[in-house]
């Protein structure tokens, strides 16, 4: 049986199937980092004596920067592929993993420099909201990564065969990884800056 | 092909995606810069929220073509963002209700009651 709405929209949404199937999964995305900011919230306001360690700004700053600039590549990385231009989709999307990897790599680096000053998640409120945070984002990363891996790799194949749907694939990637970029520009000032 | 779709006007929202990233880039050195201000923590906490937000702001209207979407999506966004509100109340709400005050407060709270 042929899956319906995949590329034409539904009569009463107006959106394809996919779309909306991926707005859902943000909106508990929303609950889900909502409730960790508010928790971090109810820590860091009702505890006198927080501790607050120094985190490293320029890298943060950097991974802020790299962040972005993959929210543009899958972009224009989709723009490509509603301009029937394969080879942009491929340039910019592979753009966008070597970003991911490279968010990635920093925040490896910085995590190592936290482990060996001797900051770990259980020592202490503002080092356990910071790695379950920071770790959480860090999980939608790769798993977006993965994700746009495959999009570029065998999954690419449906190009092939239905345009329009794979062209929507990608509108759909992108919209999760927006939402992960949305979702750092609160983080890095929050356990950063403040 | 819709008039959305045309060659010309998706190069046109090309350019507008350059643009909202400089616009982004930025307003995250104008986040970095106000956190070496000497502020007081509520006034840094406020601007620093306000730019996050417009920052979020400008990449959900324009990455994730909030500006210009269907009623469903606005639909299932304004019952997001009501259950986010509510979430973001329950510290002021758990401080009004005296539940997550520090141990060391609680007891002097305690102290002039006896």
């Amino acid at each position: 049986m042929e899956i319906p709405y995949t590329v034409e929209p539904r009569p009463d949404t107006g959106l394809y199937n996919a779309k909306l199937g991926i707005w859902l999964f943000l909106a508990s995305e929303v609950m889900l980092f909502g409730a960790l900011f508010s928790t971090y919230i109810l820590l860091r306001t009702g505890n006198p004596n927080w501790v607050q360690h120094p985190m490293d700004v320029p890298l943060a700053t950097l991974n802020t920067m790299l962040l972005i600039s993959s929210s543009v590549t899958v972009v224009l990385a989709w723009a490509g592929l509603r301009l029937k231009n394969f080879a942009q989709f491929r340039k910019y999307g592979i753009l966008t993993l070597l970003l991911a990897g490279g968010f990635m790599v920093i925040k490896g680096f910085e995590y190592s420099a936290e482990f060996s000053a001797g900051l770990f998640p259980w020592t202490d409120n503002y080092m356990a909201v910071y790695f379950t945070m920071t770790g959480l984002h860090g999980l939608h990363i790769v798993g977006g990564m993965v994700v746009i891996a495959y999009l570029l790799g065998p999954g690419a194949k449906m190009w092939e065969t239905e345009p329009e749907r794979f062209t929507n694939r990608i509108e759909v990637f992108g919209l999760y990884w927006h939402f992960v970029d949305l979702v750092w520009i609160f983080l890095f000032p929050s356990l950063y800056l403040l | 092909m819709s008039a959305h779709d045309s060659p010309e006007a998706i190069q046109a929202e090309t350019r507008k995606y350059i643009m909202v990233f400089a616009g982004l880039a930025v307003l995250t050195i104008i986040t970095v810069a106000i956190s070496y201000l000497d502020l007081s923590i509520g006034m840094a906490v406020a601007l620093a929220m306000v730019v996050a937000t417009v920052k979020g702001s400008l990449v959900a209207a324009y990455f994730m073509h909030l500006i210009d979407e269907r009623k469903a999506i606005y639909a299932i966004l304004a019952l997001t963002m009501f259950f986010f509100v509510v979430l973001m109340l329950v510290p002021p709400a758990a401080f009004s209700d005296h539940t997550g005050v520090s141990t060391e407060v609680a007891r002097e709270a305690d102290g002039e009651h006896h």
